[in-house]
């Protein structure tokens, strides 16, 4: 949580992100018989089917490198490790083996509205979001004016959440996440949401964003986005890194690998 | 500025704006739930029951608050990482903050309150004291300790024992119980009295009511609950910080 060597600015050319001969275990224990009565009432058994656990690998000798300022794509098919890649690269998971650093600020896109509440109105929103993905409040205030007329909500601003359609709640969170000055941009198949016009927007972002020396780690599985945004694409398969390469390429062989 | 400072305001914030909203009923009615609740007690305890105790309706009164603002911020307590799943899963943050923040929402309400209680005690014939100004703090503080102590503990805890929303909820009903709000301790009988002025919210309440009926508090009560807090809170600490990395893989 060392905020000092998460404010400092990464060269041009300098790894963001680098993960060394990462893995990722989960335990998995089944929830729903493990409750404070079961423990109490039958502490043996319990504490049997807690020891007993299995362990489920999701990500397994991942290697990677990603540079200043572009844009990784991750593909691959459900389950086999990029939520967990995601998780870890944002910090709220722990390797279970191996090293991850990351430089700068990450900032994670959300999914729809998540850390939003319906009752408050879009500005209220807006700030309570902007703190929460790490930026001092007073920094989101003076930020307020460009994340509302990004999010193009016109006179809903000042109503609660709850009246917006949903599109508009895609459009604040975007706006706000793109607003908070990230060094590191995770995006988890977010642009899905949105009319044609506002992903437009969004894609016009990133390009800034790339430009600007901003890093994304872009989590899909729409390929022509990938093919699109991404500079180079990682391809999970089963928790390993199958291939790591140029767009076109990796992809290719993806869909090769995927045919029905 | 750390920049959990700012997480507090915006949280406290979110969950006062949430209640209060343009509305003069969102005060009333976290003022008119204890005082429902005494009005409720005092009529079964004083005509039904016939209790004999002098100034019922105060004695009930200067308990009824403080042990309602403990009571929510517990019973709220397992909810408190459960309900943010979809932030603690994606961005990184303390998340103890989330914790604070719905215990300093209590607080808040409570302060809020004081207001009703103070008016009361005037109606009543109880003067302003004095000790109110230095000890109403230390109070407020402890019962703060023993408050974000134990939902630090409880919230986190929930994440791998998921019934403990229902355990927490009929605890609570006991603790109410074992706590002296409906009766004063010197009902008590003397083998009850180490559980029933002994536990964190017997200690605190004791204090409170000595501190708003007499303008003092008992040392020993004061003592007690101090030591509450430190405990409760070192408990809390070390649950929170025993797990808190495993928080996204399980909420």
């Amino acid at each position: 949580m060392s905020s000092a060597s998460r404010t400092e600015p990464a060269a041009a050319g300098d790894a963001v992100i680098q993960l060394e001969d990462v893995a990722k275990r989960y335990t998995v224990t089944n929830l729903a018989g493990l409750g404070a009565k079961n423990l109490l009432v039958h502490p043996g058994r319990t504490l049997r089917a807690l020891r007993s656990a299995r362990q489920h690998t999701a990500l397994d000798g991942v290697s990677l490198r990603v540079a200043r300022g572009e844009c990784l794509g991750v593909i691959g098919r459900n389950g086999s490790g990029k939520s967990t890649l995601l998780g870890l690269v944002a910090g709220v998971l722990r390797p279970s083996a191996g090293r991850v650093s990351v430089r700068g600020r990450v900032c994670p896109l959300l999914e729809l509205g998540a850390g939003f509440h319906h009752e408050l109105s879009g500005i209220e929103n807006a700030i309570l979001n902007g703190v929460l993905l790490g930026l001092p409040r007073r920094e989101v205030v003076a930020r307020l004016d460009q994340i509302l007329e990004f999010a193009e909500l016109g006179d809903f601003v000042d109503r609660p959440l709850r009246m917006y359609s949903s599109g508009m709640v895609a459009r604040l969170g975007f706006s706000v996440a793109v607003h908070v000055d990230p060094d590191v941009l995770l995006l988890d198949e977010v642009l899905a949401v949105g009319d044609e016009r506002f992903r437009a927007k969004c894609q016009a972002k990133m390009a800034e964003f790339r430009a600007r020396g901003v890093t994304m780690f872009f989590v899909s599985h729409a390929m022509e986005t990938v093919l699109e945004v991404s500079t180079r694409v990682a391809w999970l398969a089963a928790g390993k890194l199958e291939a790591l390469g140029a767009p076109a390429e990796v992809v290719g062989r993806y869909r090769e690998a995927n045919r029905p | 500025m750390p920049h959990w400072v700012d997480l507090l305001r915006v949280l406290v914030g979110k969950e006062l704006q949430v209640r209060y909203k343009g509305s003069l009923l969102g005060y009333l009615w976290s003022v008119l739930h204890p005082l429902a609740f005494a009005a409720v007690f005092f009529v079964v305890f004083q005509h039904v029951v016939r209790i004999e105790v002098e100034h019922y309706a105060m004695v009930l009164i200067t308990a009824l608050f403080p042990w309602q603002w403990l009571q929510n911020s517990v019973t709220a307590s397992p909810m408190w990482f459960v309900e943010n799943a979809s932030l603690i899963k994606k961005v990184r943050f303390p998340r103890w903050t989330l914790v604070l923040a719905g215990a300093l929402t209590d607080l808040t309400h409570f302060l809020f309150a004081l207001p009703v209680i103070f008016f009361f005690l005037l109606l009543e014939g109880f003067p302003p004291r004095i000790g109110w100004l230095v000890l109403l703090p230390l109070l407020v503080a402890t019962q703060l300790l023993v408050a974000f102590g134990i939902s630090l503990a409880v919230a986190s805890a929930n994440l791998f024992l998921r019934d403990l929303e229902r355990l927490t909820s009929v605890l609570v009903l006991l603790w109410f119980y074992a706590t002296p709000v409906l009766y004063p301790i010197d009902h008590v009988p003397e083998a009850w009295r180490p559980l029933v002025a002994g536990n964190p919210a017997g200690a605190l309440v004791i204090c409170w009511r000595g501190l708003f009926l007499e303008g003092t508090v008992p040392p020993e009560s004061l003592a007690i609950a101090l030591a509450w807090g430190v405990a409760l809170m070192g408990l809390g600490t070390f649950v929170y910080r025993s797990v808190q990395w495993r928080f996204a893989e399980v909420v």
